[in-house]
């Protein structure tokens, strides 16, 4: 049996191959070093995954580290686009490292497709058409749980993020859906791994919940201090701070916490089936939702290289466009600024055979579209 | 504001102070005795964090894992002063940074190869989970207590070790003037050894007091390593009893800077742009208030030699 599937998996690498002759060079920046390295990772082997199962011999992905720094980032960028005349760039996980290179990366005529960072000031008036973003606009997940906070009944939020631009757009989404009033709102140092002075404003404030952007590491250190001060309040948050590069840091306090995504390890397509499983067997552990937009973007280009050459930029930026491959999310589209259209969903964490992890418990917005959209001319 | 709120604040402020003073201690000890600038602290940090970490969740004992914390950062402290610091004594410090950041990278990269990239689980032991009421109706995180004390214990411990015993006043020698204590007979060379090892110790024990309420992680070192130079030369430099106080301010003025001045800013500011200028101004005041102090003591508060 087994020997017939590798027979079969040969003669599918063999069609694939003769299909696409032409070579695609794809750029992947992303953050492989440092606190951040978790999410780089998962992007990374999100997308190699899915290169790896195309057997497409003929892209050829150049990964390098950008240890989270945007001076880095920037040098690595452009090493890429002039020195090994990459057709592709991808992989940034930070907003702040996105603004200092996909400007000038889109505008030297290269594409660049976000595997995370969504920053505002990208899907409005600057929307550029070689820019699209596979993930979502940062504004996206915390829209979806301020509604959902509405649908909780709670009317006194206390809300917290970094203070850098995906931290201000997650609070502004929050509040651009979230009817009740403000408890109050704190911006935290990037970085920061102590938050005993916003635990105890959150503990005099009478909040009836919290809701907190705090992505990687971030995030752990403030759910295991809330969990042990004493205050019951009930917390949310974007599926950054519970996805599973972090639940097992943060350990049982997270169980039972509500969060956004828009994607989520049991929904139920059999595109996502096949990937968690894959995932699963390749890495030896469950997918993250990073690794998770690593894998749709690497489908993208896979999809876009078979219909169009790279070099034909007017055709193969169509093929983008389109959009036509199985995305693991279930459905998948871009609106006029490249950004995604899409279910955003709720999800609570559990633990399920001793790993912590999520299941979806409602579905907060049905293809939902950024609030900068109007403001993009394309 | 309600005087729970400022006594909860407070506490933080002094809890903070006392984790940063066990990685300034360190840090001044080996600058004080050896002059050398040991950029690697952090990352004895870090391994103390991940040694405690690590064998928490094989032996299911927090306790055994703070043990090993201090066993595994004394011995890695012990090791990098043999192979790596003992040849830089009579370089000068630029050589000494570039060597010791060698280290970091080492020590990350090797970590990072070792446990992977994703953070480790490190929980609080059962007895010190949760929070108790304080007198005033202020309620506390009982393991930020216990760090607060356990802080405490190590200052006053460090205090008698370097005022009443022989070892102590070899240090105290050796601060200031290593030749001649060498000259005089005392292995100069174990003498190193031996404090590297007690200052690597004590930033292990830090690290794992902190990673079971932080995340145990690759890199978690470097920002703490940052304001432990702040404490260091707001305290003096080579001075214990100035790294004490250095460390409770900056964990004072850091703590109430970020809880005030957001607030205070509210007053002639929009609630979201306060938030945001409040938090920026807040995270610069620790360097403030070291320009001001400096500006007035150039050698720090409690300068050595002064």
């Amino acid at each position: 049996m087994k020997r017939i599937a590798a027979a079969a998996l040969m003669v599918g690498l063999t069609f694939a191959g003769q299909a696409m002759a032409e070579p695609v060079k794809i750029g992947m920046i992303t953050t492989l070093s440092g606190g951040g390295a978790g999410l780089g990772i998962d992007i990374r082997d999100g997308f190699l995954l899915a290169i790896k199962e195309s057997g497409n011999k003929d892209i050829k992905v150049i990964v390098e580290d950008d240890a989270q720094k945007p001076e880095l980032a920037v040098q690595i960028a452009d090493k890429m686009v002039q020195s090994e005349k990459v057709d592709i760039l991808t992989g940034i996980v930070w907003s702040n490292l996105a603004m200092a290179v996909v400007p000038g990366v889109v505008g030297q005529g290269t594409f660049y497709l976000s595997t995370n960072a969504g920053p505002s000031a990208l899907a409005g008036a600057n929307c550029n058409p070689n820019y699209f973003n596979v993930a979502y606009q940062n504004d996206n997940l915390h829209e979806a749980m301020g509604n959902y906070a509405n649908t909780a009944n709670y009317k006194k939020t206390f809300i917290l993020a970094p203070n850098y631009p995906a931290g201000t757009d997650a609070l502004t989404g929050f509040k651009r859906f979230y009817k009740g009033a403000l408890a109050g709102e704190l911006y935290t140092k990037v970085g920061q791994t102590d938050y005993a002075t916003e635990i105890a404003q959150i503990r005099a404030s009478g909040a009836d919940s919290v809701y907190f952007f705090l992505p990687g590491g971030m995030g752990i250190a403030f759910m295991k201090q809330y969990s042990q001060s004493g205050i019951s309040t009930p917390v949310m948050g974007p599926g950054f701070s519970f996805d599973q590069d972090v639940l097992g840091a943060i350990g049982d306090a997270a169980i039972g916490v509500k969060n956004s995504s828009h994607w989520s390890k049991d929904l139920d397509n059999a595109a996502n089936k096949k990937y968690v499983a894959a995932f699963k067997a390749e890495y030896k552990r469950l997918p993250s939702l990073y690794a998770t937009q690593g894998y749709d973007t690497a489908n993208l280009i896979l999809s876009a290289v078979a219909k169009a050459s790279v070099k034909d930029k007017d055709a193969f930026r169509a093929a983008l466009k389109e959009a036509k491959f199985d995305s693991v999310r279930g459905k998948f589209k871009f609106g006029n600024n490249n950004h995604p259209i899409q279910d955003i969903y709720v999800r609570e964490v559990i633990k399920e055979d001793g790993v912590l992890t999520n299941k979806i418990v409602a579905t907060s917005f049905t293809d939902h579209q950024d609030a900068y959209a109007a403001s993009c001319k394309m | 504001m309600s005087s729970a709120l400022l006594i909860e604040q407070a506490l933080n402020g002094l809890q903070f102070g006392v984790m940063l003073f066990l990685m300034a201690a360190g840090l001044t000890l080996i600058f004080g005795v050896m002059g050398v600038i040991n950029l690697a602290h952090g990352s004895l940090y870090m391994v103390g964090a991940f040694a405690c970490a690590a064998v928490a969740a094989y032996t299911g004992s927090f306790w055994l894992g703070l043990v090993a914390s201090l066993i595994a950062a004394a011995a890695a402290g012990a090791i990098v002063e043999v192979t790596v610091i003992r040849r830089l004594y009579n370089r000068d410090h630029l050589d000494q940074v570039l060597a010791t950041f060698a280290l970091i990278l080492i020590f990350s990269e090797g970590t990072r190869w070792v446990f992977g990239s994703f953070p480790l689980y490190l929980d609080i032991p059962k007895v010190l989970q949760g929070a108790i009421s304080l007198p005033g109706g202020a309620q506390y995180q009982l393991y930020r207590l216990a760090i607060i004390g356990a802080g405490l214990v190590v200052a006053i411990g460090l205090y008698l070790l370097i005022a009443k015993t022989r070892l102590g006043m070899r240090i105290r020698a050796g601060e200031s003037d290593r030749e001649m204590i060498s000259a005089l007979g005392v292995d100069i060379a174990s003498l190193n050894t031996i404090v590297f090892a007690l200052g690597a110790a004590l930033a292990g024990l830090a690290g794992a007091l902190v990673g079971a309420l932080q995340s145990v992680q690759v890199g978690m070192g470097e920002p703490v390593l940052i304001l432990a130079f702040v404490v260091i030369v707001i305290g003096g430099i080579g001075s214990i009893k100035g790294a004490l106080a250095g460390a409770i301010l900056v964990g004072v003025v850091d703590t109430m800077g970020r809880f005030l001045l957001p607030q205070l800013f509210t007053l002639f500011m929009q609630p979201s742009q306060a938030a945001t200028a409040g938090a920026a101004i807040a995270s610069m005041l620790i360097y403030i208030v070291m320009a001001f102090i400096l500006a007035v003591r150039p050698k720090g508060l409690f300068a050595v030699n002064a």
